[in-house]
C-alpha cells in the first residue's frame, strides 16, 4: 500500500465546485481517497495551486504525427520554447528528446507531464492504419492516452447511410472501434475524404459525395444516431466541413444547429465540433477575410447540447496535419510548401503541411484572435476545451504561453500592438476585457475533457479518482495574473509536482520516474444478430475492396500496453 | 495438422497477407498463395545456409559458442567501443529495431538502416518535398493509370500487380487491366516492360530530365522541351503526359532504378512536386516500391523513436541526423567506426569496396539467421530466428500499413528481439561493473 498527503495545497477543482481553497489531499495505490495513515509520505504543496492532471482532448501525438517528423527533420532541432523543446540527451531516468512541433515519443510523454497533463486523446485514428497509432501510444511514457476513430468518409458507413440500415451502421461502428481500439467517433469533413480520393471536395453538408448518393448532413446524422444508440462514453467529434476557408463560419453553425435534434443517450453533450478557429471564418475570400468568431459564440452562448474546443494558434512554425486531405493540398499549393498526402482504402484521406503563422500577416493575427475571442465570448467554460490543435495550431507546449493570453487582458495587448491596422480592423478582441481565473482554466483544460469524455475518475480531485495530480508554483490570491502573466506561464511551463496514479513523474519541472500510462478503448455491446449480417458485409468489402484481409485488420491485444476496455450497453 | 491462414509473407514490401501454411511436426509442408520468392523463403529456411549455433572468432576462425558466450563477447566489443556503427535492421520486426535503437542510444552509437544503398534517397526527397502517397487499395480500387518508374515487380514484387496494382480489381476498376493503362519507364526493356501500355526507353541516369519535361508540359509550357528529352522523343513525352493528365486517378511506382540513379533525391523531389502539379487536374499520387519486408518499419521506428528516419548518431546523447555524414557508408569510407553490428542485412555483399575493407579491420558482430559474405567478416556471430516464421513482430508495408506477422513453427533460435535485449542488459551490466 503506497500513501501519499498532499499538505496545504491551494485546490482548484471545478468538479467539486472547489475554488483555491488550502485543503490536503489524500492518495492511496494510485486513487485519491478521503483519508490517509499516518505513515503516509508527505508533500507540502506550501499552498501553491493544486489541479487534477491536465486533460489534452484534441492533440495530434500518434499516427500522422510521424508523417510531420519525416518530413521535417528540421524540427527536431527548434527548441523555441527552452526546457520543452529541442535536442535533450538521456538520462539515467529519460530517454533522448528531440522536437518542438513533432517531438519524438518519450518527448512527448515528458514534456506533457511537465505541464502537469496526465491524460491525451489522439484525434485521428485511421482504421486501417490503427495498429501504427497504438505502436506510438506504447513509446510514449506517462500519459494515459485514448484515440478516436475516423468514420466520416468510410465506404460502409456511406452505404448503411445511404440504405437506411441504421442498427447495422451501429454495429459497423462498434466493430470498427474495437478493430482500432478507438474511444470514440472521428469525423472529419464528412464525405470530403472520399470525394478527395477523386481529388475533389465537398462544398457543404448538402453537397453530395460522388458515387455514394449520400450527403455530410446525413453522414453526420447517420453517425450521431449511431453514436447515441451504442450509447458511446463521448459524443460525435466533429471537424466540420469547409475548414480553413473565408465564410466558413455559417457552415459550422449550420453544422451546430443540425444536432440540435440528436438526444444524447448519456449525461454529456450530443456534439463535440473540433478546432473551431479555423471554422469560424467570416468574408469571402482571403481579401475580406474577418472573424466570425462573434457569430459563431452567439450561437453556442444560446445552445447546450455541444462542446467545442479552439484551435489556438500560436505565432511561428506549426505543421499542420489533419484527416482533411483536400485542405492541406489547398494549403500546399496556397503556401509553396511541401506537401505529404495518404490516403487510406475505402476509409478516408489525409495530410500534412508546415506552415509559419506570422503576427505580421494579417490572416495569422486575425486567427490568433479567433480562437481566444471564442474562448472569451462563449460564457461557459464547461463547454470549452483548450487545445491548439496541437501542432496544427502550434506546439502543445506552448499552452502556459497561451494561458497567458486567456488571463490577462494586458498580455493581449502587447500582442496585438504589433498588428497592422488591417488585422485590428478584422478582429473584435481588441474589444473584450474578459480575463479568466484559475478556475475557469481548470475547468477548461481538467473539467470538461472529464464531462464530456464521460471519464469520472480523470479531471477532477473526488475521491476515487486516478491521483494524477498537478501542483504549480503560484499562490492563488497572492498573484494576479492578469499583471504577472510572465510567472503563470513559468509555473505553468513545469509543474512543482506532478502525479500520475499518485506515482511523482515531475518534481521541480524534472522528469522523476516514467510510468507507462493505459490506453482506454471502447467496446460497445451489439446484438448479435444485427453484428453477424453486419459482419457479413465486411467480409463482402475485405475480400473483393481491402489489401489486407479481416483477420489482420484488428489490432492485437499485444499492442496494447495497460488496457482498460470500457464497455457500453447499446440500445437497440 | 495445424493449418495457418492469413499469414504474412516476410520476404519482400508488398507484405502479403493472404498465405495459408500448413504445419506438420513444427515443419511447414504446404504453402498456399505465396509468389515463388515468398514460397522459397517459407521452404526453404533450412535449405539456405543457415548459421546453426552462436560462434566467436578465435585464431582466424569462427567456433561455436553458447548464446551467452556469444553476447557477452558482443557486449564486450560494444563498451570497449568508442564508435559503433550499427547498420541493417530491415528483415526484421519493428520491436527488434526498437530495441536496436535503445541500444544504440545507450552506447552513443550510430544506427543506420539499409535505406542507405536503397531508398534513402527517397526520404531526402519526401523532406524537401513531402511525400503525397495512398495505401495500396487506393491503387486497386481507383488507379486507372499506372506507372512504374525505375522498377521491376515481375522479378522484386512478384505479387504486386496482381494485388495491389495492374491487374488486380477494385471498387471502380471492375474491369482490372484491361481498362488500366500500364507505362513503364526503364532503361532496359524488363519484364514488366513487356507487359505494359507504354514503355518508355529513357537513358541510363536521365531520369530527372524527363520528370521536368513532364512537369513542364502538364503545367502548359510545351513550348519549352526540345525534340528529345533524356533519349525520348518530345511525342512521346507528351503523349505520357497527357496520359497522366486525363488519369482519373494516377500512380506512379518508383523503385531504386529512379533513387539510385544520377540526381538521386532530387529524382524524388521533382516526382513529388510532379504528384502535386498533376493534382491540378486529376488525382495523383506516387509510392516507393521499398524492397526489403520491413525497410518501411526501420523509417517508421527510428522517425518516431528520434525524429529521424535513418543515420541516427547519438554520439552526443540526442539523436543527430545528417545523412552524407552520418550514413553507413560515410562513415566506414571515412573509417570512423571502431566496431559495427550488421543485424538483418549483408553489408558484406552490398557495401563498397572501400567501406568493406574497413569493416574488415574491425570488430563485428553480426545478427542474421543467414551465413553471408558478412560472416565473413565477423568476429561475432549471433543467429536469429526467422521473423514471420519462427518469430512474431511487426512489419509495415510499402505504403506505410504496419501488420503483425505470425510465428509460424517453433525455432531453436533466438529472436532477434531477445538478442537486443540480451545484449543491452549485458552491456549495462559491463558498463555497472566498470
Ligand atoms: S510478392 Fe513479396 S510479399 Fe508477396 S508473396 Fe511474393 S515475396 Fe511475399
Amino acid at each position: 500500500m503506497s500513501e501519499i498527503l498532499i499538505k496545504n495545497a491551494s485546490v482548484c477543482d471545478p468538479a467539486q465546485g472547489i475554488n483555491c481553497e488550502t485543503m490536503d489531499i489524500c492518495v492511496r495505490d494510485g486513487k485519491i481517497v478521503d483519508s490517509v495513515s499516518g505513515n503516509a509520505k508527505v508533500i507540502d504543496a506550501e499552498g501553491r495551486l493544486t489541479m487534477a492532471g491536465g486533460f489534452d482532448g484534441h492533440t495530434h501525438s500518434a499516427g500522422k504525427i510521424n508523417v510531420g517528423r519525416f518530413i521535417n527533420p528540421n524540427d527536431a532541432r527548434k527548441n523555441l520554447v527552452p526546457g520543452l523543446s529541442g535536442q535533450v540527451a538521456r538520462t539515467e531516468k529519460t530517454r533522448a528528446q528531440v522536437g518542438y512541433n513533432t517531438p519524438n515519443t518519450y518527448a512527448i510523454g515528458y514534456r506533457y507531464a511537465k505541464l502537469g497533463y496526465t491524460t491525451i486523446c489522439e484525434a485521428a485514428i485511421p482504421l486501417l492504419a490503427a495498429r501504427h497509432t497504438h505502436e506510438e501510444f506504447k513509446e510514449i511514457p506517462i500519459l494515459d492516452k485514448m484515440g478516436l476513430s475516423l468514420f466520416g468518409s468510410n465506404w460502409q458507413v456511406m452505404e448503411y447511410i445511404r440504405d437506411k440500415e441504421p442498427e447495422k451502421l451501429a454495429a459497423y461502428i462498434a466493430w470498427g472501434l474495437k478493430a482500432s481500439r478507438g474511444y470514440g467517433v472521428k469525423i472529419v469533413n464528412p464525405g470530403g475524404g472520399e470525394a478527395w480520393g477523386w481529388g475533389k471536395n465537398v462544398s457543404g453538408l448538402y453537397d453530395p459525395v460522388p458515387n455514394f448518393d449520400v450527403t455530410p448532413e446525413e453522414i453526420l446524422m447517420g453517425l450521431a444516431e449511431a453514436n447515441e444508440r451504442l450509447q458511446l462514453p463521448h459524443s460525435v467529434h466533429v471537424h466540420c466541413n469547409n475548414l480553413g476557408k473565408p465564410g466558413n463560419y455559417a457552415t459550422t453553425i449550420e453544422t451546430m444547429k443540425l444536432f440540435e435534434k440528436v438526444k444524447p443517450s448519456r449525461d454529456r453533450q450530443s456534439l463535440h465540433v473540433t478546432h473551431v478557429q479555423f471554422n469560424a471564418y467570416a468574408g469571402t475570400s482571403w481579401r475580406d477575410f474577418e472573424t466570425g468568431a462573434p457569430m459563431v459564440s452567439d450561437y453556442i452562448n444560446g445552445a447546450n447540447h455541444l462542446t467545442f474546443d479552439l484551435g489556438q494558434v500560436i505565432f511561428g512554425p506549426a505543421v499542420t496535419m489533419t484527416a482533411d486531405g483536400p485542405v492541406e493540398y489547398a494549403n500546399s499549393r496556397m503556401l509553396h510548401e511541401k506537401w505529404s498526402n495518404q490516403d487510406i482504402e475505402l476509409e478516408d484521406a489525409s495530410g500534412v503541411v508546415p506552415l509559419f503563422y506570422s503576427p505580421k500577416s494579417f490572416v495569422n493575427a486575425v486567427q490568433w484572435a479567433i480562437g481566444l475571442e471564442l474562448a472569451l465570448l462563449v460564457k461557459d467554460p464547461w463547454k470549452i476545451m483548450f487545445t491548439t490543435d496541437s501542432p496544427n495550431g502550434g506546439s502543445f507546449v506552448n499552452y502556459p504561453e497561451a494561458f497567458t493570453y486567456l488571463m490577462s487582458a494586458k498580455r493581449r495587448e502587447e500582442v496585438i500592438s504589433g498588428f497592422s491596422k488591417m488585422a485590428l480592423d478584422r478582429m473584435v478582441l481588441p474589444g473584450i476585457d474578459r480575463e479568466l481565473d484559475f478556475y475557469e482554466l481548470a475547468v477548461m483544460t481538467r473539467g470538461t475533457q472529464s464531462k464530456i469524455y464521460s471519464r469520472p475518475e480523470k479531471g477532477n480531485l473526488k475521491a476515487g479518482s486516478d491521483a494524477d495530480i498537478a501542483i504549480y508554483d503560484i499562490l492563488p490570491g497572492q498573484i494576479d495574473p492578469a499583471t504577472e502573466y510572465q510567472k503563470v506561464k513559468k509555473a505553468f511551463s513545469g509543474a512543482a509536482y506532478t502525479l500520475k496514479d499518485g506515482v511523482v513523474v515531475v518534481k521541480d519541472g524534472e522528469i522523476e520516474a516514467t510510468p507507462k500510462g493505459r490506453i482506454y478503448w471502447v467496446n460497445a455491446k451489439v446484438p448479435e444478430n444485427i453484428d453477424s449480417t453486419m459482419q457479413k458485409d465486411l467480409d463482402f468489402k475485405f475480400k473483393k475492396y481491402y489489401t489486407v484481409s479481416k483477420s489482420n485488420y484488428m489490432v492485437e491485444d499485444m499492442y496494447l500496453e495497460n488496457p482498460v476496455e470500457i464497455g457500453t450497453e447499446g440500445v437497440f | 495438422m495445424p493449418v495457418i491462414k492469413d499469414a504474412v509473407c516476410s520476404l519482400c514490401g508488398s507484405l502479403c497477407d493472404d498465405i495459408t501454411v500448413t504445419v506438420e511436426d513444427n515443419k511447414i509442408t504446404k504453402i498456399e498463395n505465396a509468389c515463388i520468392l515468398g514460397h522459397s523463403k517459407f521452404v526453404g529456411m533450412f535449405e539456405h545456409d543457415r548459421i546453426e549455433t552462436p560462434m566467436i572468432r578465435k585464431d582466424g576462425e569462427l567456433v561455436s559458442v553458447s548464446y551467452e558466450e556469444a553476447i557477452e563477447a558482443a557486449a564486450k566489443i560494444l563498451v570497449s567501443s568508442r564508435r559503433t556503427l550499427s547498420y541493417g535492421w530491415c528483415s526484421t520486426s519493428c520491436e527488434a529495431i526498437s530495441g536496436a535503437i535503445q541500444l544504440a542510444e545507450e552506447t552513443g552509437s550510430i544506427i543506420d538502416s539499409t535505406a542507405n544503398v536503397c531508398h534513402g534517397p527517397s526520404a531526402l526527397a519526401a523532406q524537401e518535398k513531402g511525400s503525397p502517397s495512398a495505401s495500396l487499395g487506393e491503387i486497386k480500387n481507383r488507379a486507372d493509370v499506372i506507372v512504374f518508374w525505375g522498377c521491376n515487380p515481375v522479378h522484386a514484387h512478384p505479387r504486386h500487380m496482381s494485388r495491389y496494382s495492374s491487374f488486380s480489381k477494385g471498387f471502380f476498376t471492375e474491369k482490372g487491366r484491361k481498362a488500366r493503362t500500364m507505362a513503364v519507364i526503364d532503361v532496359r526493356k524488363t519484364d514488366t516492360a513487356k507487359l505494359a501500355d507504354k514503355y518508355v526507353e529513357i537513358e541510363q541516369g536521365s531520369d530527372l530530365l524527363l520528370v521536368t519535361a513532364l512537369r513542364s508540359i502538364v503545367n502548359g509550357h510545351e513550348d519549352v522541351i526540345p525534340e528529345t528529352v533524356a533519349g525520348v522523343p518530345k511525342a512521346e513525352i507528351i503523349e505520357l503526359a497527357e496520359t497522366l493528365k486525363n488519369a482519373k486517378f494516377a500512380c506512379i511506382f518508383f523503385g531504386m532504378g529512379v533513387t539510385q540513379s544520377r540526381s538521386k533525391y532530387k529524382n524524388g523531389d521533382a516526382m513529388s512536386s510532379l504528384i502535386s502539379d498533376l493534382n491540378q487536374h486529376t488525382k495523383a499520387v506516387m509510392i516507393g516500391m521499398r524492397g526489403h519486408y520491413n525497410v518501411t518499419g526501420f523509417g517508421q521506428v527510428a522517425t518516431w523513436e528520434t525524429g529521424f528516419p535513418m543515420a541516427i548518431d547519438f554520439a552526443k546523447g540526442y539523436p543527430y541526423y545528417n545523412p552524407g555524414e552520418t550514413g553507413a557508408n560515410d562513415l566506414l569510407v571515412r573509417e570512423e567506426p571502431d566496431a559495427a553490428i550488421i543485424a538483418a542485412a549483408d553489408a558484406g555483399a552490398h557495401f563498397p569496396q572501400k567501406a568493406v575493407r574497413h569493416l574488415a579491420r574491425i570488430p563485428v558482430i553480426q545478427i542474421d539467421p543467414y551465413a553471408n559474405p558478412t560472416t565473413e567478416l565477423a568476429d561475432v556471430v549471433i543467429p536469429s530466428a526467422i521473423v514471420g516464421i519462427e518469430a512474431e513482430g511487426t512489419a509495415y508495408r510499402m505504403d506505410a500499413i504496419s501488420l503483425h506477422m505470425k510465428k509460424l513453427i517453433d525455432s531453436k533460435f533466438k529472436t532477434d528481439e531477445e538478442i537486443v535485449k540480451d545484449l543491452t542488459e549485458k552491456v549495462r551490466e559491463l558498463k555497472r561493473g566498470a
